[in-house]
């Protein structure tokens, strides 16, 4: 005989489960994580670059660097600049789970970390769906990628904690409506915290690492 | 982009409440999903026919129940619907705003058959 059976659960609870298991894992060992997320060439290892010089040395940090293929460019410029790194290859898929953050979790020795940063697949529309268990959620925009991208992608603008716009050395070479850009993040996420920043010349980063420092203390206290 | 992982999950949460429901087979899926949701039913629907081979809910049809995007200004109350482009409120062109509807992402229900008769419960 035929039969409705309801179940109204969410269609990546499965996932989101995992997530928070990372999640507490992460907690148990004291180490403020952040989900760096990002289109292809926004920048993502330029900035992950910057805030390893400019943070003080007292903080340890890891990263996870999440690429679709097993090309090691990102992490080797991380590990170069000293940090432990995890690569993680999707093989193929668009974004990091839970499962395959999980899996770095285990392999990273997090009782010497106090901060952890995942650079998510380069892509606005996928990782924005998978929970990974970080503390943070933080964009990076960039001034070439061009001023409608909270109107083309709400979805990754909506459970921000932290946006930053990235090549603000490029302004004055390209057309970008701030005023614009601004609107539609305040649409989707009213006072979003946000930090312009040059990856390459430095500035801005003074907002953005004092955040970090705050962080990092208040989940040591 | 990511409709493999969603459609795996789909299947992984529809098995689990067809084995706790006794089901024979499963014929119909029904999916709530927000227009804000980057998903293509296609795309879902060519996953599905692939990964649900072999198990209970082969040739189970999907229902994509779509929901649209609806919108509340904070500052004038007016509530409206997204058609395309995020907007400002169209009434007083407020950008202070609660998004109502439009991320829902879930499994709604599904449809078994049991072998066993007589018997029509509704299980949470």
């Amino acid at each position: 005989m035929k039969q409705r059976v309801e179940i109204v659960k969410r269609i990546l609870d499965s996932n989101e489960q995992l997530a928070r298991q990372n999640r507490e894992k992460l907690d148990a060992h004291k180490v403020f994580c952040i989900n760096l997320m990002a289109s292809p060439g926004a920048g993502k290892t330029s900035f992950i670059l910057q805030t390893i010089n400019r943070l003080p040395k007292h903080i340890c940090l890891g990263v996870i660097e999440g690429d679709t293929a097993p090309v090691t460019i990102d992490s080797d410029k991380i590990m170069q600049a000293g940090m432990p790194v995890m690569q993680i290859n999707t093989g193929g898929e668009c974004h990091l789970d839970a499962n395959m953050v999980g899996l770095a979790l285990e392999e990273l020795d997090l009782r010497v970390l106090d901060l952890l940063l995942i650079e998510n697949v380069g892509n606005l529309i996928c990782p924005a769906a998978f929970a990974l268990g970080n503390h943070a959620n933080v964009l990076i925009a960039s001034i070439p990628e061009g001023d409608d991208k909270p109107y083309k992608y709400p979805n990754i603008y909506r459970n921000l904690d932290v946006l930053i716009i990235n090549k603000t050395d490029l302004l004055p070479y390209i057309e970008f409506r701030m005023d614009y850009f601004q609107q539609g993040v305040e649409m989707l996420n009213p006072g979003l915290l946000t930090f312009p920043v040059s990856s390459k010349t430095g500035e801005g980063f003074e907002g953005w690492i004092n955040w970090v420092e705050e962080k990092v203390h208040q989940i040591r206290r | 982009m990511h409709e493999l992982a969603v459609t795996e999950s789909i299947l992984e949460i529809v098995l689990d409440s067809a084995r706790k429901n006794q089901a024979s087979a499963v014929t119909d899926i029904t999916l709530t999903i927000g227009s804000l949701s980057s998903i293509v039913d296609d795309c879902v629907q060519f996953y599905w026919d692939h990964i649900s081979q072999g198990t209970i809910c082969q040739n189970a049809k999907l229902h994509f129940k779509r929901v649209m995007a609806s919108l509340k200004c904070l500052d004038c109350g007016k509530v409206y619907s997204l058609i395309e482009e995020l907007t400002p409120c169209p009434s007083c062109g407020s950008i202070n705003l609660n998004i109502i509807t439009g991320e829902e992402f879930q499994v709604d229900h599904i449809e078994i058959t049991t072998e066993e008769t007589g018997k029509h419960e509704t299980t949470s």
